[in-house]
């Protein structure tokens, strides 16, 4: 390993930058001439519009303009698209609401865009936005995903029955049922998966401009897929057509998810922007973020797992509804479905296992893919079962997951997924030693002899990473492909640009990826520049999410340094007058095997651009190669989480005393960016368990944690010691052999955190968020 | 913001003065509740008086007897000052666990206590302790000053410019703080006083922070966290929202005023 390649523990380079200020966000950025837009937004969760007038608006000083819902059908424009179709299990493909960035007739829930006020400054166009008087007549909501399939549950969509977008199954249900007709135990669970609100620390924000000369827009926003963003604006909702569109995602501080999707918003500032030929920036307030983001989760699940009398596992299944919003969001619908249903068989060796989600529309913010995307759901069901399980049927929780583990590999699941490594009991009897299991009686004891409760939680989870390959997950509705792509360039002076189709929002793909670059080419990190973000510079790329970025995103880099390098050794051979395969690349030189005979680094990419040297009718002067990376199979991290901690039984308070993680990651590129995804992810997953709710109130379906003043977010008190560790068995399905981390953390602890909870409090009848409220109340009954 | 005048006030009689120049200002001084309530165009006055740089203002006064605390005094000063915490350290204490850094070094005392949220701290303090409130035109005493729900008994543009607690033998604070918000879901300050036993509740009050009596009589005869086995606020007489029900809040005033007493012990 070099001081600066595969597996250093390095600085991110891209820290000095964010952390003195220097960023350049797309708030930072300013265009001569440029307006503002604030959005008039409904204050009803359902209500027909039956006049908007904008008279009092645009008699405003300062105001320019008001756009509405019909202005923009009038354009021709379309709505916003969904870009993976499900399939019912009676063949019908899922039922699409239609979504306009402006509600031109009916509004559908608390926050959704109903016009837009184009103001001289950010102030004359909210003053506009509160002038504009829209009449609506109010009609009832359902916020409830439980309820919302109700004979006389308000429809959301008025052509769409029982607000029903999807009846999707996966697996055998006659096996699974036969399964549990012969079972020994069955454990039951009823399982409420809490709806979470994004909360990036940079809001979203959007900058269109148009240039009437040239008839380009510009696009400035806060994505984590430029690309994508374009493709949707140009080809779905009619904009402008591709070449003439150009999205920049510059510094975008945070995502987890939220800035995958094509908004209202961005999609209204750009339009609007050739509609008045002036720059029209938007930057949402915090209260428009939890109104208007892409919430997570918000799942009411049964689930049962059949157990035969030596604790193995035979059968699971799970009925889930899923709640989607008022309308789907870009990629909602794979979330509660192929995210999900895929990952029920965790890490165990399952035959049967059985899925049906219902996904329905209701009356609050669309609900889409947040950190861990429908696996953390899964997780939650599994090894919340799994605990339950085993203290049902008196066994150690640990043992009876060691019982089931999946050993063999390759491992087929009966729900689609072929596991292609992992060693699930390296990470639990890790994971037990550094937190001493054995010894967890003596502390449970002394832990009541000072009045606490103590409790210890298992989460043996697996996630699915770098969804692939592209035909595969094409054949499950999926609209795009799911590849990667990068290219190299090797300036004249020997420093390096990559362009990456993956997006940097916080992973510090900047230190990450030019590792790889420093490994490869053996040349300083500092002659190598990562560039992200940009559909003018980049080539077509697939952006961020999902943890895929390390293993498709880096795959792809790696497959075009191949290219690099192979040529590089063409030109060094020419010159040293040697065949290449006796050229090796090492410490920045080409040089002939067994040598002294060498070609600096520098001067072979001089030496590639002036093409004096080699004949251009044999090579091609420059040095530039690109490649796009399809992996042959998802990949499988795996690991196992530890929570231990007490509660006060007088106020219901939880504190994790002792938190321990132990991940199969595969190849780690720096382990001090992976330990900060993991410190990351545990802290979003301990305030999806202990702190974070997303609530509407059922009567009037106004968003009851509108602000920081009800919605929990996790605080630096709440993160508790977390100790880390790693093990490693390789993904074969890319040359890395890395898998992804990003949202392991998300993904393990809610379930590690309420197993340790129910231990301590002795039931199970408690759920998310675990407030002191609810676990005080949940002791005295 | 809706637009509005911003004027400096450099002396009280400034501040009065600016304030009589238009029908509709309003003081501010520290800005931790106004300010987000202008953001989120809640208020507009036409103009802000700020009060919270009156050197005059800020200031802690270590007497005899009491300790006098300047009105525009920030929390952060309070919670900082030795000497009084040498002589209230429960009121050092409870300074210090307000809000975070950034509250605790901008709001002020009188701030807090004009505003009179019914989940802030300081009324607990001013109540146990039988505070003087005084103002640019007369005493009030905490007794008589929290009439209710963000009420007092302030007039329009009466300004308080400093509130001195009497020395008390013992006291405590304690307080069980919303999970989001950090202010009090139920807070309780417990004092023996030179006037007897003073029990003040904050957070949990469906009219704001109010004294238990029965407490303060239980406490009278025997200071020991087991004299208040049993007493609790009425449920009636709570708050409930989501982060806790009225009967979990009457708990939590149990508790919280058992461990304030047994801190002292």
């Amino acid at each position: 390993m070099s001081n600066t390649g595969i597996g250093a523990r390095i600085e991110r380079t891209e820290d000095k930058r964010f952390i003195t200020g220097n960023g350049r966000y797309t708030d930072d950025i300013n265009l001569p001439g440029q307006v503002y837009a604030s959005f008039v937004r409904s204050p009803h969760a359902h209500a027909k519009v039956t006049g908007i007038d904008a008279k009092d608006a645009l008699a405003l000083k300062g105001v320019v303009k008001v756009f509405t819902g019909k202005d923009m059908e009038a354009d021709g424009l379309g709505g916003l698209i969904c870009g993976w179709t499900v399939t019912s299990k009676d063949g019908e493909p899922m039922k699409v609401g239609g979504h306009p960035s402006l509600a031109p007739e009916r509004v559908r829930y608390v926050g959704d865009c109903v016009a837009v006020v184009i103001g001289e400054s950010r102030e004359a166009a909210r003053l506009g936005a509160e002038a504009v008087a829209v009449s609506y007549e109010e009609l009832d909501a359902v916020v409830e995903p439980a309820q919302a399939q109700n004979q006389n549950a308000p429809k959301v969509h008025e052509d769409i029955d029982k607000n029903l977008c999807f009846h999707w199954e996966l697996g055998d249900k006659e096996a699974t049922d036969a399964a549990f007709d012969k079972a020994a135990h069955v454990t039951h669970l009823d399982i409420v998966n809490n709806r979470l609100i994004p909360n990036a620390i940079e809001p979203r924000a959007a900058l269109g401009d148009y240039n009437p000369g040239s008839g380009d827009y510009t696009l400035y926003t806060t994505s984590q897929n430029p690309h994508v963003e374009r493709l949707v604006l140009s080809a779905f909702v009619g904009v402008a057509p591709e070449h003439k569109l150009r999205v920049i995602s510059p510094d975008v501080g945070g995502g987890f998810g939220s800035k995958i999707f094509v908004y209202a918003e961005e999609t209204v500032c750009l339009w609007a922007a050739g509609k008045i030929q002036r720059p029209v920036k938007w930057t949402a307030e915090r209260s428009e973020s939890f109104l208007s983001d892409a919430h997570g989760r918000d799942h009411v699940t049964r689930a049962e797992l059949a157990l035969d009398g030596d604790g193995r596992f035979l059968a699971l299944r799970a009925h889930t509804v899923a709640n989607l919003g008022a309308y789907l969001s870009t990629f909602s619908s794979s979330v509660p479905t192929y995210l999900y249903g895929t990952l029920l068989s965790g890490q165990y060796d399952i035959a049967a296992i059985h899925v049906e989600v219902e996904g329905v529309y209701t009356h609050t913010a669309p609900v889409d893919a947040y950190r861990g995307a429908g696996r953390p759901e899964a997780t939650f069901v599994v090894e919340r079962l799994v605990e339950r399980a085993a203290r049902e049927t008196n066994k150690d929780p640990a043992e009876l997951r060691k019982k089931n583990f999946v050993t063999k590999f390759p491992h087929q699941t009966p729900v689609i997924l072929n596991y292609d490594t992992g060693d699930y009991n390296a990470c639990i009897d890790r994971a037990s030693e550094m937190i001493d299991y054995k010894s967890f009686d003596k502390r449970r004891k002394e832990a009541q002899a000072k009045g606490k409760l103590r409790g210890i939680g298992f989460s043996t989870y697996i996630e699915a990473c770098g969804l692939a390959p592209s035909n595969a997950v094409g054949s499950l509705g999926a609209g795009v492909g799911l590849w990667e792509s990068a290219e190299v360039r090797v300036n004249p002076t020997g420093n390096v640009e990559v362009l990456t189709g993956a997006h940097s929002h916080g992973q510090g793909h900047e230190t990450s990826f030019a590792q790889l670059v420093s490994d490869r080419l053996t040349i300083p990190i500092e002659d190598i520049t990562i560039v992200h973000g940009d559909t003018a510079s980049v080539q077509f790329g697939m952006g961020t999410y999902g943890s895929r970025s390390a293993a498709v995103g880096m795959s792809a880099i790696d497959g075009a340094l191949d290219k690099v390098i192979t040529k590089a050794k063409r030109i060094a051979a020419h010159i040293l007058e040697v065949q290449p395969d006796d050229i090796e690349l090492a410490d920045a030189a080409f040089r002939i095997k067994g040598t002294n005979k060498f070609i600096p680094w520098g001067e072979l990419a001089l030496n590639a651009y002036t093409a004096h040297k080699f004949s251009t009718s044999e090579i091609e002067p420059g040095l530039k190669e690109t490649a796009f990376y399809d992996p042959t199979n998802f990949t499988f991290p795996a690991g196992c989480h530890i929570c231990e901690l007490e509660v006060d039984p007088q106020t219901g308070c939880v504190e994790i005393v002792d938190y321990v993680a132990v991940d199969d990651f595969g190849t780690i590129i720096n382990p001090m960016i992976v330990e900060g995804q993991v410190h990351g992810g545990v802290l979003q997953g301990i305030g999806q368990a202990l702190l974070e709710n997303g609530v509407y109130d059922v009567e009037t379906g106004q968003l009851v944690t509108g602000s920081y003043m009800d919605y929990t977010m996790p605080r630096a008190h709440d993160a508790p010691p977390l100790r880390l560790d790693f093990t490693n068995t390789p993904a074969p399905s890319n040359p890395l052999g890395v898998k992804g981390c990003g949202e392991a953390g998300a993904i393990a602890a809610p379930a590690a955190v309420l197993n340790a909870l129910t231990s301590a409090i002795g039931h199970e009848n408690i759920s998310m968020p675990a407030t002191p409220a609810k676990v005080w109340r949940a002791i005295q009954t | 913001m809706y637009p509005f005048t911003y004027h400096r006030a450099s002396s009280i009689e400034q501040a009065q003065a600016l304030l009589d120049v238009s029908d509709d200002s309003k003081l501010l001084a520290g800005g931790q509740t106004l300010i987000p309530t202008l953001k989120q165009h809640l208020a507009s006055p036409g103009a802000l008086v700020d009060i919270g740089k009156i050197e005059a203002l800020r200031f802690v006064r270590v007497e005899k007897a009491s300790v006098v605390v300047g009105a525009a005094t920030p929390h952060a000063q309070v919670a900082g000052d030795g000497k009084l915490a040498q002589k209230i350290p429960a009121l050092a204490h409870l300074a210090g666990k307000i809000g975070d850094p950034h509250v605790r070094n901008v709001g002020t005392l009188g701030g807090s206590i004009a505003n009179n949220d019914p989940a802030a701290d300081y009324p607990a303090a001013c109540l146990a302790l039988g505070a003087t409130i005084q103002t640019d035109k007369r005493n009030i005493s905490a007794d008589d000053f929290f009439t209710g729900l963000f009420e007092t008994a302030l007039e329009e543009h009466e300004i308080i410019t400093e509130i001195s607690f009497p020395v008390p033998k013992l006291a405590a604070y304690e307080k069980f703080p919303n999970p989001a918000s950090r202010y009090a879901l139920a807070g309780v300050f417990v004092a023996q006083t030179e006037a007897g036993v003073r029990v003040a509740v904050t957070g949990a009050g469906v009219n704001g922070v109010f004294r238990m009596t029965e407490m303060e009589s239980a406490l009278a005869n025997n200071w020991s966290a087991d004299a208040l086995e049993g007493i609790s606020p009425s449920a009636d007489s709570l708050l409930s929202d989501l982060h806790g029900a009225a009967d979990y809040r009457a708990h939590l005033v149990n508790v919280m005023a058992k461990r304030a007493v047994a801190q002292t012990c």
